[in-house]
């Protein structure tokens, strides 16, 4: 009696062991695979909300737009340098950048991004403070730099010494996080176009961001949103800019490789 | 936090009478035994105690009576279960039910309530590819966030009382 129960005990210990081993060993391993058919998040959102973004008159985010370009020759620091200073007219200088991010910075062999690499002129060139993630300054800027890629396809570079971020952002976009125990690629590889509430699940492109959210009624970082979709499995809300998130934020770019930037965006 | 029980209203204006209630019951928990004090509580069965048989989990997780309409209030509230974000339950009042999940009317005709009981509790006991959460394991969870650690998404008699909402559910 003492023994069988003991013998099933152990039997059922294996049985649920190798049950849950196989529940979590198979996601990280998943393979870099890009959508069959890549498709804009803006065809998964409303027809009102597209419309909204479709008018450059309507679209809220261009407030943003237009701050970043009153910052962009706003001069700054002890020199009184600004982003003009070097780069000139923004309209030409900053063609087809944003659609490089994130991109290693061969000085440092840092991966950055678009504010990373904005704050680093700021701190480097300009002598003047970094802005904080998230300030309307940034975002303006951001935006103002990401407008002038608006349409053009994405090209970011995984190779060579940027292979180690890409495999780090690949491994996170797999992984199964949080205490709903989901993995990225499980809602937007597995499950595009299903119903999570009102929302319709896009494939997770980042070419709209920075963009405007009608829930949180302001312009948002592409941070801010993985941020929403960490909170939502209840995993880690990474700080902004973590090294975790730039790594995801590459290759995410490279899943969207050619398609046309369409920043700023606006959504739900 | 309001530290007194509902057996002590009234009592504050008289504090020499909480501190002897107070000492009587640390007396009370030194000499009783443990046994009978695990008696009055209810059992309940932690993640890590869970005894799966085939497809199901036979036992309930807490010797706590469970309620149908408690578990009803509890799949539908965002912040406990949230089921309707993947799933869709014959609600008629709840407008954008989510499609990731299978609908949920009629698991009862489909399901024994220990069939239910385990795909509450892990479904990817059963696929291991699932999206539906473990909403009663702890274990070989990564990057969980600080408020949520070590925790259950739902509590063992939040799992009775959805498991008994879900089981009566028969078209
Ligand atoms: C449970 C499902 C789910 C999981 C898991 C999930 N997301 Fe999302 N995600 C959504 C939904 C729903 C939206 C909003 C609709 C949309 O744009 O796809 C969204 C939006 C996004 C967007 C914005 C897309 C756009 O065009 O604006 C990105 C980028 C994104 N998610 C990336 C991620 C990453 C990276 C992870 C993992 C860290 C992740 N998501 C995990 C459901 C999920
Ligand atoms: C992130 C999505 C998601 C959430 C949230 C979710 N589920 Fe599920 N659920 C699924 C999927 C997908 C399945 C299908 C089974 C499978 O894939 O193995 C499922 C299966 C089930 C089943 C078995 C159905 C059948 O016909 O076998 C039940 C019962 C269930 N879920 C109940 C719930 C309850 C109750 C909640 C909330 C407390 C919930 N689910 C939350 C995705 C989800």
């Amino acid at each position: 009696m003492v023994q069988s129960g003991r013998t099933a005990a152990v039997l059922a210990f294996l049985m649920i062991g190798a049950a849950v081993f196989s529940a979590n060993a198979q996601s990280p391993d998943r393979p870099a695979s890009r959508p069959a058919s890549p498709k804009h998040g803006t065809v998964f959102q409303s027809p009102a909300t597209q419309a909204l973004q479709a008018d450059d008159g309507a679209n809220p985010a261009m407030l943003w737009v237009g701050q970043g370009e009153t910052l962009w020759s706003a001069p700054a620091g002890p020199e009184n340098k600004s982003c003009a200073t070097c780069h000139a007219d923004g309209t030409q200088s900053m063609k087809g950048i944003a659609a490089t991010y994130p991109k290693l910075d061969p000085k440092s062999g840092q991966l950055l991004n678009l504010e990373s690499r904005i704050n680093q002129c700021r701190e480097q060139h300009m002598h003047a403070p970094a802005y904080t993630y998230e300030s309307a300054q940034l975002l303006a800027l951001t935006a103002y730099v990401t407008i002038q890629s608006r349409g053009m396809p994405r090209q970011v570079t995984v190779d060579g010494p940027a292979a180690a971020h890409f495999e780090r952002g690949r491994a996170f976009y797999m992984t199964r996080q949080g205490q709903l125990n989901l993995a990225c690629a499980q809602c937007h590889d597995d499950n595009v176009g299903e119903k999570l509430r009102g929302d319709t699940i896009s494939q997770g492109q980042t070419l709209g961001w920075p963009g405007y959210r009608l829930e949180w009624q302001t312009m948002g970082s592409l941070h801010r949103r993985l941020r929403a979709c960490s909170l939502g499995v209840r995993a880690e809300i990474l700080p902004f800019g973590s090294p975790d998130y730039v790594a995801l934020e590459l290759y995410l770019a490279w899943r969207s490789k050619d398609l046309p930037l369409e920043s700023p965006a606006v959504r739900r | 936090m309001n530290s007194r029980r509902p057996g002590e209203q009234g009592n504050q204006t008289w504090p020499n009478r909480r501190r002897l209630i107070s000492l009587a019951a640390v007396v009370a928990l030194l000499v009783v035994s443990p046994q009978a004090a695990l008696a009055q509580r209810p059992a309940v069965t932690a993640p890590g105690d869970i005894v799966v048989v085939g497809d199901a989990i036979p036992a309930p997780l807490t010797t706590t009576q469970p309620d149908a309409a408690r578990g009803r209030a509890i799949l539908l509230d965002r912040a406990k279960g949230n089921c309707l974000i993947c799933h869709r339950l014959p609600v008629a009042t709840e407008p954008f039910q989510g499609t990731i999940g299978p609908d949920l009317s009629g698991i009862g005709r489909r399901l024994t309530t220990s069939q239910i009981r385990l795909r509450l509790v892990d479904q990817s006991r059963l696929n291991a590819a699932t999206l539906m959460p473990p909403l009663y394991r702890t274990a070989q969870l990564v990057r969980v966030d600080a408020h949520y650690r070590d925790k259950t998404v739902l509590s063992a008699i939040e799992i009775e009382d959805s498991v008994a909402y879900l089981a009566s559910l028969k078209d």
